[in-house]
């Protein structure tokens, strides 16, 4: 059932469009070499082109372009191979050039689009309207004197790609996932190391809302959300406020506003009034981007694997189901872990391994993958000491337990804790015949049509055992002592 | 593109709002000035209308070449205090201009 939020009037849908500003993964800047590293002291990864002195002139970055490129691809998206740069002019203190460089009229990446999953398994398309690059801006800080704003221009002239999808969305989880797949997307080609905490990857959100069958109604702006659940929270209060007004008889005003996470609403931030006009106008210090089709070529045969590629792969295979698939490549780490535990293995019991106990203890330890207590080749040998029938899945437990706790490896532990397999009828029929003996009056209820109670036994037998019996052979023999 | 001439007035407002977006502080009784001004260089810029160019393709520079471009190297930047040499006020390491809250 699509998402609707209910009105006093009626049913409204949730109209929704993102622009994502993904930092670009490069050793220098777009336009000068100063080195586009994060976290450096003040003003130190500035060069004068980048403070703006008076004839500096910008040379554009290669690898820049190329990640655009490479980030184009992966959104199935058409590469420009004529692009342009425009400035777009505003005045900020930490703006130095008094303009940004930006691609206006002609960006490198034209149309294309990507598939989100919902929760419900359904899968929707998403169409992207254009990817461009443009530089970044310093850092202004004010509280740190209670007159100054100061100014860092470390960050100023990195670049960034502007990602702007069309109004597709229809609910917050749409741009929840949307905004995932994104992240995923650049993560996988290494084009931005998508963080939205440190700031790296963030989204202006547009939203309206409409009763269905309706044109677009207006939509407000809100700048700069630097977390998925943010964006999530305030397309829900951004929608409800337009709800109300125009259920008020108001009209909803065309605006930029921010989110005020703490106080949970949204605030004009510039009204219509007082709208930028950024007065764009070709770059004159630089000439159109001409890329040639063979560059084109060349980099989306050396482009890494997709997300959506790698599920389709993990699905055939591996003969894992989509959903867990999909659970696998969200991220890349996670993806190459399984992978390498997968690897002349089972695969269904490599990927509930790694999705379930693997994941239950990273997620309780607040751990990632990369800090994971346990190995993929560690967590590999204890899946063979499974398959060749070592030990039992459920002693495999308690060894995956004992290696989080000890790093052993598995051999090691079955080893020292003495937990292998008892494959032995003989041994296991002579619990068998105990367990029997003691409880006849069960015997008689089971045959007597109490099928459940097959599983009393079963479980009598191996609590007998200390949970070492291999579970098949108790299963035959018992059937067979019953029957 | 219309090849006519036309004479563009620029009035108090309009240099009222150019001068709000570039952040510069113009007085009441300046207005007319600049927008006698700006008016004089926009009419005269305005000449170029007179040329037709119709089949002529956009150009941004004056150079036939291509766009150069630079390897993704780090060649340039830690020079903090040339960098700084043009803050009109400077804090530690950082300029410092007065409080901009928007």
């Amino acid at each position: 059932m699509s998402y609707m939020i209910e009105g006093s009037t009626g049913a409204w849908e949730v109209v929704i469009g993102l622009e994502v500003h993904a930092q670009v993964i490069s050793k220098a800047k777009l336009f000068s070499g100063a080195s586009a590293h994060f976290g450096a002291d003040p003003n130190t990864h500035v060069s004068l082109v980048d403070a703006a002195f008076p004839g500096m002139l910008p040379v554009l970055n290669r690898e820049c372009v190329d990640q655009a490129i490479r980030t184009g691809l992966g959104l199935n998206a058409k590469i420009n191979l004529m692009s342009r740069f425009d400035r777009k002019n505003y005045f900020y203190a930490d703006l130095p050039q008094g303009y940004q460089i930006s691609q206006f009229e002609f960006p490198i990446v034209g149309e294309g689009s990507i598939e989100i999953e919902l929760e419900d398994g359904s899968v929707k398309n998403i169409g992207i309207t254009r990817l461009h690059l443009e530089q970044d801006a310093g850092k202004s800080i004010h509280d740190l004197t209670p007159k100054d704003t100061v100014v860092d221009l470390n960050r100023s002239g990195v670049a960034l790609m502007e990602i702007v999808s069309e109004p597709d969305m229809r609910s917050p989880e749409e741009a929840g996932a949307y905004l995932r797949k994104i992240r995923a997307i650049v993560r996988y080609l290494g084009t931005c190391d998508g963080n939205m905490e440190e700031g790296s990857m963030r989204a202006d959100v547009n939203v309206s809302v409409r009763k269905p069958g309706e044109d677009y109604r207006t939509r407000c702006e809100l700048k700069n959300i630097n977390s998925i659940r943010y964006v999530m929270q305030a397309i829900e209060i951004e929608a409800k406020r337009h709800i109300e007004i125009y259920e008020n008889g108001g009209e909803v005003d065309q605006e930029t506003r921010l989110f005020d996470v703490a106080r949970g609403e949204t605030r004009t931030m510039r009204s219509k009034e007082n709208a930028h006009d950024y007065r764009y106008f070709p770059d004159p210090d630089l000439l159109p981007l001409i890329v040639e089709q063979s560059h084109v070529d060349h980099l989306k045969s050396t482009l890494a694997e997709l997300p959506d590629d790698k599920r389709n792969r993990f699905q055939s295979e591996y003969g894992l189901p989509r959903y867990d698939a999909n659970v696998l490549v969200a991220e890349q780490d996670v993806a190459n872990f399984f992978e390498k535990v997968a690897k002349n293995r089972d695969g269904r019991m490599a990927s509930n391994w790694v999705t379930g106990e693997l994941f239950a203890v990273l997620n309780k330890q607040g751990l990632t993958i990369h800090e994971s207590p346990i190995s993929a080749d560690a967590l590999g040998s204890l899946l063979d000491l499974i398959a060749d029938n070592t030990i039992n899945g459920k002693i495999a437990k308690e060894v995956f337990e004992d290696m989080v706790e000890t790093g052993d490896m598995p051999g090691d532990i079955v080893e020292r804790k003495g937990l292998k397999q008892v494959t032995d009828t003989g041994a296991i029929e002579k619990v068998i015949a105990e367990i029997l003996a003691a409880n006849p009056d069960k015997i008689a209820q089971y045959k007597s049509g109490k099928d459940k109670l097959f599983g009393f036994f079963v479980g009598q037998v191996m609590k007998e055992m200390q949970g070492k019996a291999n579970p098949a052979i108790v299963n035959d023999l018992l059937k067979k002592q019953l029957s | 593109m219309g090849a006519e001439l036309t004479d563009k007035i620029l009035d108090k407002k309009i240099v009222q709002r150019v001068a709000k977006l570039s952040s510069l502080a113009v007085k009441e009784d300046e207005l007319a000035i600049y927008a006698a001004d700006l008016g004089g260089i926009i009419n005269w810029m305005e000449q170029l209308n007179g040329v037709d160019i119709t089949d002529v393709q956009p150009m941004v520079g004056t150079e036939i070449a291509q766009l150069r471009l630079r390897e993704d190297v780090v060649t340039d930047g830690d020079c903090k205090e040339d960098v700084l040499s043009n803050a009109p006020e400077r804090i530690a390491d950082f300029y410092a201009v007065p409080k901009v809250v928007e």
